[in-house]
């Protein structure tokens, strides 16, 4: 295949996780969360409990494969940052190193200046985690944990 | 592009259902969708027009289980296949793994089903990858219908090169898992040579 694997390992998540979460307090959000541009749900953190994260991930993606796809008729940069205003939730959305998506979701208790400033502030931490984890799954020996499964543990996938 | 997570121990892939408009796309997702326990499924989300044609994509999250400890989850989409809705089809192509091709059966498609194809291949050439290569399965769908072609016709126009096909009827769900079973099985067998 021609695009290179997306992986997560332990060391970088916990990264991103206390990144995410240190968001949610100081930009004073509901909901925090990061996909990749394929629409996978990379972390979260906040009042996830009553979200649909999963739904979440793949309409943002698509949101931002949208107005991307604009931009590029236009001649224009991708649009690194999106902002959509509702009675009671604000939605914040922030391309990061035009490879991961920042999402925050907001309402009265904070504001768009307090967000934008924090969001800064974690995408350039975002990007040297992102960096970094890119090298790694560059390096050879990082070996798919399926280079071993038999044919049998495929078809019994499908055995129910 | 599949996603190894190692920490919350999963790997994600995404399956693309491709063809002509009102091939049966949306109901194989439907389908799929009823007939699958909700713990092993998410919402499905239809991004549709009024008349319930897809606008933009669907969208259905499911578990198929666990390998060596890694849960698998298939993240399947449908393109529209209205011909005028090509910028959005390249967009839901963007990272796909598996490729899944819905022919309509009826005589009177057999021309849309080839442009389709036509059009897959040349959408997946621009990023990079080509139907040879990628995990790819037909599907003739409507088989229930007086004015479908004979499997082997369409065969012939849709699937020179041979892949695994199905005979179909969406509605009913004749065929739709074995569809997606087989697609599922050539992008785990694809994971295992290293992707
Ligand atoms: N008779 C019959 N009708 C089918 C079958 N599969 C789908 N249909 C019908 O065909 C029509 C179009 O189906 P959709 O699933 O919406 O088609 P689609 O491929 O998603 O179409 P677009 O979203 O425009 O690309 C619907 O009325 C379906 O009920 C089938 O196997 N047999
Ligand atoms: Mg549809």
């Amino acid at each position: 295949m021609v695009n290179p694997q997306m992986v997560m390992y332990e060391e970088e998540f916990n990264q991103i996780q206390a990144v995410v979460d240190r968001l949610v307090r100081e930009a004073n959000a509901k909901v925090v969360f990061i996909v990749d541009k394929n629409g996978q749900l990379i972390a979260a953190s906040g009042e996830v409990e009553n979200i649909d994260t999963t739904s979440l991930a793949s309409l943002t993606a698509g949101n931002i494969a949208a107005t991307g796809g604009i931009a590029k008729l236009l001649r224009e940069n991708e649009f690194a940052t999106q902002f959509h205003e509702g009675e009671k939730a604000n939605i914040h959305i922030q391309l990061v190193g035009n490879r991961v998506i920042l999402v925050v979701i907001f309402d009265s208790k904070s504001s768009l200046g307090l967000v934008r400033l924090r969001v800064r502030k974690a995408s350039d931490e975002l990007n040297r985690i992102f960096e970094a984890l890119l090298s790694k799954v560059a390096e050879p020996g990082s070996d798919s944990p399926f280079a071993e499964i038999t044919d049998e543990d495929i078809d019994n996938l499908f055995n129910d | 592009m599949s996603f190894i997570n190692y920490m919350a121990r999963e790997i994600n892939c995404k399956i693309v259902y491709y063809g002509p408009g009102l091939c049966g796309k949306t109901t194989n997702l439907q389908f799929i969708y009823e007939r699958t326990n909700p713990d092993a499924k998410g919402k499905m989300i239809s991004l549709a027009t009024e008349t319930e044609r897809t606008l933009f994509f669907d969208f259905l999250p499911l578990s198929l289980g666990e390998i060596r400890g890694f849960k698998t989850r298939f993240h399947l989409y449908t393109v529209p296949g209205q011909v005028f809705y090509d910028a959005s089809r390249k967009l839901i192509l963007k990272g796909v793994d598996g490729v899944i091709f819905v022919a309509d059966s009826q005589v009177e498609r057999l021309e849309a089903n080839q442009e389709s194809v036509d059009n897959l291949r040349t959408n997946l050439a621009e990023q990079g990858y080509s139907l040879e290569k990628i995990p790819y399965v037909i599907q003739y769908n409507k088989r229930d219908l007086p004015n479908a072609l004979p499997v082997e016709e369409l065969r012939a126009v849709i699937n020179p090169q041979g892949v695994p096909d199905f005979e179909a009827n969406a509605r009913s769900g004749m065929g739709v898992f074995e569809t997606l079973k087989a697609v599922s099985k050539l992008v785990l067998n694809e994971l295992r040579r290293g992707g």
